[in-house]
């Protein structure tokens, strides 16, 4: 049996740009974009903010909404916005029958039950006693509801009755790679018709930047652009707050149903450098090689989050290949973790809706000659985990 | 590395070993596990040598003076699985995946899935969980999901009975090297049962509850034996989810009501939770691997503790002692907070 093509009819996205495919068309394609970072919040580091958002337009039941924290709000809205831009979202048979890969990682802590208990932990010693008190009394009885990596699929589920399959995959950056290639994959061989993938990630809370702080992964000082942050203090890396969903259906499916289809997605490579070897730039060079071979003039959406290693490894594959016309995503929306390879991919899928490619998102960047008909995401994980896909333009 | 590491390195040296297969396992890997988190002990310790301000802000404070980012790992929710894809050379970018209490049954849907797409030959299903924290402990308990029956910890998980209360938390891990049955037979390999079937569905109703009418169980239960091509008659024993919380065991009881009608009163089904407690994320697999082992061994796993059964609940729970029994196909159910929903057909012989 001959593989299906699969395409892309819908979008979701929210970042500090804004909401919806348009707004960050319309941003990004500008010539003259103009990120909202936030300095002020967690000294000396900066993140971008999310933009205003009204939650009832995509989750209408305060109730809902109540039991959720902004993580999951964030990723259950996205999602909305997905469903409704491809049409089906009050489409409750088709609904039933969407399955759904999200990239996810961790809920919100309640920092101040844990703030109450480090600083009990000035003055007693009996840890564990504490740590039963004060969790057993303090802790709101659903918030481990609100923290499960599951449970923004299980929201979705609730709010937009996307009831097909539900499946979380986590993993930081990998997790939204290996979740499109799954999608993709399902959809190619005929075990799945439609899939909403995606993911989201805010960076307001203390608690879910901790990580990027452990592994001095975060961007110090005044904010630059992406490309800048090689030498800067600090890691390079400015998290971001937003999400990115991908309505993905056979190319039968979405003829049938008469849907906008924005793009094709041709390929998603994913691959993880073996921890003893620190050739990352290798294995990014090889996706790359694989998903388009040739020299042409190509746009690509890097993922980059900023990170160091990650980062040069990403230059380096870059700079070996004069035709890639590379845009870093952070520089305008920062870097949201498990969604951000689904934003890349939105985002490539944009501009061949456009039939036009992004100027550059900064002075370092090359700019581009021609309508793109191809073009290409990145993604190199802050740690681990490698990506590439390939997007075409509709005929 | 901790104890739940071990454990699914343990399992899944061991599965690799019982395959017969050397070398770099050569196919993707699948893991099932709970989401992770920095522990208390490294946030005290953190809290203890940051300056000036209080709470989180001390605690980053600390973080920006870390000379040795080690620490950093255990925040990283792909480090546990990127870790077991270079000890066995398993191929791609590793899935670390949770689908709550399912999450074990996923993991093996997710391998067979790859396999019959053609992409490999093999995979590696793992599911394992070592979240047994006094945080997670009060999490599941602020739910009201666990049994308070204390006096007796042995006695606590009682699925199917009356006076259920909720269930035991535990640990533990399995792996299951998945393979083409073309492969296998090639290779000469002992094949120890066969993936038939793999079903699923999501509820959209409630976060820890089931839709009232057990449709998503069902659809999932239906879903499994359609994959399976099979009818439900052909189907000699279930392996339950049966937690032993007082909803789980109703709807488990009602949606296979629905679907095996009156032979459900006689169809035996029981629940390893009632021996080994629920180890949530690994539950899944480590049924499965029950399950083949039923087929194998010819005998059908007790539900223990079933002293006083619930009159509600009308089935044959193969009562506090093992029976021998000729069991040729067996569905394994997983259920889990969040709406999900995930079953396997098992048989002991292909075709």
């Amino acid at each position: 049996m001959a593989a299906e093509d699969v395409v892309i009819t819908g979008i979701g996205l929210v970042s500090c740009l804004g909401e919806g495919a348009d707004t960050h068309w319309s941003a990004l394609a500008s010539g003259a974009l103009s990120p909202v970072v936030d300095t002020a919040t967690f000294p000396p580091y900066s993140f971008h903010p999310l933009p205003e958002i009204d939650w009832n337009t995509q989750i209408p039941k305060r109730s809902d909404q109540r039991q959720m924290e902004l993580w999951q709000r964030l990723g259950t809205y996205t999602a909305g916005l997905a469903l409704d831009d491809a049409g089906i979202k009050a489409d409750k048979d088709l609904l039933s029958r969407t399955d759904m890969i999200i990239a996810a990682g961790g809920g919100e802590r309640d920092e101040a039950v844990d703030e109450a208990i480090l600083a009990a932990s000035e003055t007693r010693d009996d840890r564990d006693m504490l740590l039963n008190e004060k969790l057993t009394t303090d802790l709101r009885p659903t918030l481990f509801l609100a923290q499960l990596s599951n449970l923004l699929a299980g929201n979705i589920s609730i709010v937009h009755n996307v009831t097909g399959s539900s499946r979380t995959f986590m993993g930081e950056e990998g997790a939204g790679v290996a979740a499109l290639a799954t999608a993709l994959s399902r959809i190619a061989s005929g075990q799945s018709k439609i899939t909403l993938v995606g993911g989201a990630f805010q960076s307001a809370y203390r608690s879910m930047i901790l990580g990027h702080a452990l592994g001095r992964h975060l961007h110090a000082g005044p904010w630059k652009p992406l490309w800048q942050r090689g030498d800067s203090e600090g890691g390079g890396m400015v998290p971001g707050s937003g999400g990115a969903f991908l309505v993905l259906e056979s190319r039968s499916h979405a003829e049938d149903r008469g849907a906008r289809i924005y793009a094709r997605l041709a390929k998603v490579l994913a691959e993880r450098t073996h921890a003893g070897n620190p050739d990352r730039a290798g294995t990014l060079g090889r996706l790359l090689d694989a998903a388009l071979p040739g020299s042409d003039e190509t746009l690509v959406i890097s993922g980059a989050s900023g990170a160091r290693q990650a980062l040069e490894a990403e230059r380096a594959v870059f700079a070996a290949r004069p035709g890639l016309r590379p845009r870093g995503m952070a520089t305008g929306v920062g870097h949201l973790q498990e969604a951000q390879f689904p934003f890349a991919v939105a985002l490539a899928a944009l501009a061949l809706d456009k039939s036009q490619a992004y100027p550059p998102f900064e002075a370092a960047e090359p700019a581009s000659t021609a309508a793109p008909a191809a073009a290409l995401a990145t993604m190199v994980g802050h740690v681990s985990g490698e990506g590439v896909a390939l997007v075409e333009r509709e005929a | 590395m901790g104890g739940a590491d071990l454990r699914q390195e343990t399992a899944a040296t061991e599965a690799i070993a019982e395959a017969g297969l050397g070398g770099d396992f050569g196919g993707p890997l699948f893991l099932a596990s709970p989401p992770v988190e920095i522990g208390w002990n490294d946030r005290f310790a953190l809290y203890a040598t940051g300056s000036g301000a209080s709470g989180y802000d001390r605690i980053l404070d600390a973080a920006s003076r870390l000379t040795d980012t080690a620490i950093e790992e255990t925040t990283l929710f792909a480090s546990i699985a990127d870790r077991l894809a270079d000890r066995f050379g398993a191929t791609g970018i590793p899935v670390t995946l949770s689908t709550a209490c399912a999450s074990g049954a996923t993991a093996i849907q997710l391998g067979v899935e790859a396999i019959r797409r053609g992409e490999t030959d093999r995979a590696l299903a793992i599911g394992a969980d070592g979240s047994a924290t006094a945080e997670a402990l009060i999490r599941f308990s602020l739910l009201s999901a666990l049994s308070t029956q204390n006096a007796n910890p042995a006695k606590a998980s009682k699925p199917f009975s009356k006076d259920r209360d909720g269930f035991v938390m535990s640990e533990g891990a399995a792996a299951l090297v998945l393979e083409s049955l073309d492969s296998a037979v090639a290779r000469g390999a002992t094949v120890l049962g066969i993936l038939k079937g793999c079903g699923e569905k999501a509820d959209d109703f409630h976060r820890t509850r089931s839709k009232p009418d057990g449709s998503p169980a069902i659809a999932a239960v239906s879903a499994a034996l359609a994959d399976a091509g099979i009818g439900a008659d052909r189907i000699d024993y279930v392996n339950a989810h049966g937690t032993s919380t007082p909803e789980n065991d109703k709807m488990e009881h009602l949606s296979l009501s629905t679907v095996f009608g009156e032979r459900m009163k006689t169809l035996p089904i029981s629940s390893n939770k009632s021996m080994i407690g629920h180890t949530l994320s690994a539950a899944g697999a480590i049924e499965a691997a029950f399950s083949l082992m039923t087929m194998r061994e010819g005998v059908i796993p007790p539900t223990i503790n079933h002293d006083n059964p619930d009159p509600a609940i009308e089935l044959d729970v193969v009562p506090n002692v093992k029976r021998s029994a000729d069991v040729a196909t067996v569905l394994s159910n997983s259920f889990g907070f969040g709406g999900q929903n995930a079953c396997l057909v098992l048989a002991r012989e292909a075709g």
